[in-house]
């Protein structure tokens, strides 16, 4: 059947028809899709999973325990599974287990750039990279091969333009099932010291096997054109180098690690010249000298930094440095209508030390709202929270997303009340994990597969956390939430504020848009610093509003000091829409 | 609504060679669904295509763009700088910055935008005009830009957007 898949689905579709029976994840872009993808077929049981620690546990576990697994996330969602991936080495699986890893080269929608190569050797697991979204398809089932005949993970690595790259594919639409018995063996899963070291000496044994697989594989080819000019290359690098020297010979690499040793001197003896062309780390150019390949030319280190694009090709073969182009592309902004907006307008007027976290409302530190502060890794709301009120005292404020707080941010509440932080955390409940795609988590009663389910209820969590107070407020009423922040800090108490207005694109009702009296208007711009995207300055220096786009949130009708924004007589001032939830 | 007798169709570009078309705009203005037609019409006609774009924080009102490539055999995802066959742009801002991948000989279909705005009542439909200024330009057939259109708005008024497609192919006054 023909299907115009990414990389992402065309890697679970390849799963799905290899007998595919679990796969756990926590969203994160660009791999998202994986598991979306997977969660629409009946016979897969597909969960989003608390976070990526736990996804890549339970996964394991299935496999394990005898059914195909597959465990997916991006490339900083990997960093929360290190502890179970660094020993699953060691226990290996039973039935397959594949662990796909989506980098994002360039940081679209990440906080750094890492290579998760590097994981892999560190991890002693083998890797496999896909070019294109074909690939992706076709390696799921050799994934699994390798993972079950060497009774290891294999992990598969995507980056951005593989995993969100679309292309038309012919896919089978069989699928094979073949469940394996679970044993009990104590050497085997229980990773106590003599065990381990074991399994250890086991383990080194296997990748010297594996190293005979990656030199004998197809997976790593050797395409001869000219002898003149060769690549070595792998993933999305493989096909920008075919694109720019069509007639060039290259050392195609879609098993990276364990690195093809006896493949890669066979290569370089054959060609004149030879270039290496990698996105990120210095991957296969560390191989290479670690095999006294010195005719191998590598990549100035500065395009160890973004991702490349095919016209860099010649610039690199030139040994030339990047060129560094200024980002000109628009910023993206909070939608309208957003209740994280609302909250940061009352903690930009309270001055307060904002700690920031993972989701749209790192977008709170753009100017010219500019009212978050810091933004690390998934739970620093929290955390960072923590560490800054410890070091500065009061007005400092945290703040974390429903999704995230459940992720991440609960160890660190425990932390903060056991250590008798004091201060205000604010969640940001949306109701949904919204910059990814508005996935459910376990605060919205709803799973992946789109069945209704046991809800986590955040005020009772907070409170056996250790929380001295849980408010709960619409963030819309923003005066009350300024007056609420400004009476916590002043408690020696440790408060959580959950500010609960679901998100604009799965709430999408609205209401009329304000009215704008130009008589009254002084030109303060004060509503145009809410950083509403329907609120704009016209051609005469006055105040537009697009009625399409604007909710009738009225955030920029609270800035307006001189009543030049009226709230529209279809809702009396204290009525709040329908659709907001009440105060508890 | 009645129709005008079909236009010979200029192919600018020989049916074995890749072509290039890159969308840009912002987030929410129909970019990606536009491009996922032209990939779905090509796919029809019988292409190999490649389809790339951003997603995740980049839709919250930020730069989207979209790179398809269509022909017997694509290699990599993203239009080369200085290749790209077509420019469709969604936002004058954002035509401006995407001038310098079109090659010396590409066409900008910036200058149809504002036609559009004018003729196009919906904003929804604006993405399907589009597409159908750009179809007197690309080798694929009126069937399947057709079949396309089915597929990618099967639940979003395909008959709203075959009209403006039309309008755009400047075969429907």
């Amino acid at each position: 059947m023909m299907k115009f898949l990414s990389g992402d689905e065309a890697v679970a579709q390849g799963a799905y028809e290899a007998g595919l029976q679990f796969a756990a994840s926590y969203p994160g872009t660009p791999a998202t899709e994986v598991l979306e993808y997977l969660a629409k077929f009946a016979d897969v049981d597909a969960q989003w999973s608390v976070n990526e620690k736990v996804a890549f546990e339970v996964a394991l576990a299935s496999a394990i325990a005898g059914k195909r697994s597959l465990y997916s996330s991006k490339h900083v969602g990997l960093n929360v599974a290190m502890d179970p991936l660094m020993t699953s080495a060691y226990t290996g699986v039973n039935a397959g287990f594949i662990v796909v890893v989506a980098d994002d080269p360039g940081i679209h929608s990440s906080q750094n750039e890492q290579d998760t190569r590097i994981f892999s050797r560190a991890a002693k697991i083998p890797m496999l990279e896909p070019a294109n979204p074909l690939e992706c398809y076709q390696y799921a089932p050799i994934a699994f091969k390798i993972s079950e005949d060497f009774d290891t993970p294999v992990m598969i690595r995507l980056t951005t333009r593989v995993a969100h790259t679309k292309e038309n594919i012919s896919t089978a639409g069989t699928r094979n099932i073949a469940q394996r018995d679970f044993k009990i063996d104590a050497a085997k899963y229980v990773m106590v010291p003599g065990n381990a070291y074991r399994k250890h000496l086991a383990l080194e044994a296997k990748l010297l096997r594996l190293k005979e697989y990656s030199n004998r594989t197809l997976l790593n080819s050797i395409e001869l054109n000219r002898r003149s000019i060769g690549f070595i290359a792998s993933g999305v690098s493989y096909l920008y180098v075919k694109e720019m020297y069509p007639e060039a010979s290259v050392l195609k690499l879609g098993m990276p690690f364990p690195f093809p040793d006896k493949k890669a001197k066979e290569f370089a003896s054959g060609v004149k010249r030879l270039f290496v062309v990698e996105e990120l780390e210095p991957f296969i150019e560390e191989e290479l000298v670690r095999l006294g390949i010195r005719k191998a030319k590598a990549k100035d280190p500065s395009f160890r930094i973004g991702e490349l694009r095919p016209e860099f090709m010649p610039r690199i073969v030139a040994g030339k440095k990047k060129i560094e182009a200024e980002p000109t592309s628009r910023k993206p902004v909070l939608c309208p209508g957003c209740p994280h907006r609302a909250v940061f307008i009352a903690l930009k007027s309270l001055k307060a030390t904002v700690a920031g976290d993972i989701g749209c409302y790192t977008l709170g530190a753009l100017p010219p709202l500019g009212a978050l502060h810091s933004c690390l890794c998934m739970g620093t709301g929290v955390t960072f929270f923590d560490g800054f009120s410890r070091a500065l005292g009061n007005n400092v404020v945290g703040v974390i997303g429903d999704s995230t707080f459940v992720h991440s941010g609960i160890t660190g509440l425990v932390n903060a009340a056991y250590n008798r932080t004091k201060g205000v955390i604010i969640i940001l409940d949306n109701s949904t994990t919204a910059m990814t795609g508005s996935q459910p988590h376990p605060a919205t009663g709803m799973t992946a597969k789109g069945t209704q389910t046991k809800k986590l209820i955040l005020e009772d969590l907070c409170k056996a956390c250790g929380a001295d107070h849980v408010d709960v407020i619409d963030p819309f009423r923003i005066s009350e939430l300024k007056a609420l922040i400004k009476q916590r800090l002043n408690e020696a108490s440790l408060s959580i504020i959950i500010a609960r207005s679901p998100c604009r694109l799965i709430e999408r009702s609205r209401s009329e848009a304000p009215h704008f009296d130009a008589s009254k208007c002084k030109k303060c711009y004060q509503c145009l610093a809410v950083n509403c995207p329907a609120i704009f300055k016209t051609q005469d220096g006055l105040i537009g509003i697009n009625a399409q786009t604007c909710t009738g949130c009225d955030v920029c009708v609270s800035a307006c000091s001189f009543g030049a924004l009226i709230k529209p007589k279809s809702r009396s001032p204290d009525q709040k829409p329908e659709n907001r939830p009440q105060d508890l | 609504m009645k129709r005008t007798v079909p236009k010979v169709l200029k192919r600018t570009v020989p049916k074995v060679l890749t072509t290039n078309v890159l969308f840009c705009g912002t987030g929410g203005q129909g970019v990606l669904s536009a491009a996922e037609v032209l990939s779905w019409a090509a796919i029809y006609d019988g292409y190999h295509v490649k389809k790339s774009e951003v997603h995740g924080m980049a839709q919250r009102g930020g730069s989207v763009e979209s790179h398809v490539r269509f022909g017997a055999r694509v290699y990599s995802p993203l239009i080369p700088e200085g290749t790209a066959d077509y420019l469709v742009s969604f936002l004058k801002d954002e035509s401006l910055r995407m001038r310098p991948m079109l090659r010396s000989r590409g066409v900008d279909l910036t200058t149809d935008l504002e036609k559009a705005h004018g003729t196009i009542e919906e904003k929804k439909f604006l993405n399907s005009y589009l597409l159908g200024v750009l179809s007197r330009h690309v080798p694929i057939s009126e069937a399947s830009w057709f079949l396309a259109i089915d597929t990618v708005f099967a639940k979003k008024n395909p008959q709203g957007n075959k009209d403006a497609f039309l309008r755009g192919r400047g075969e429907m006054k």
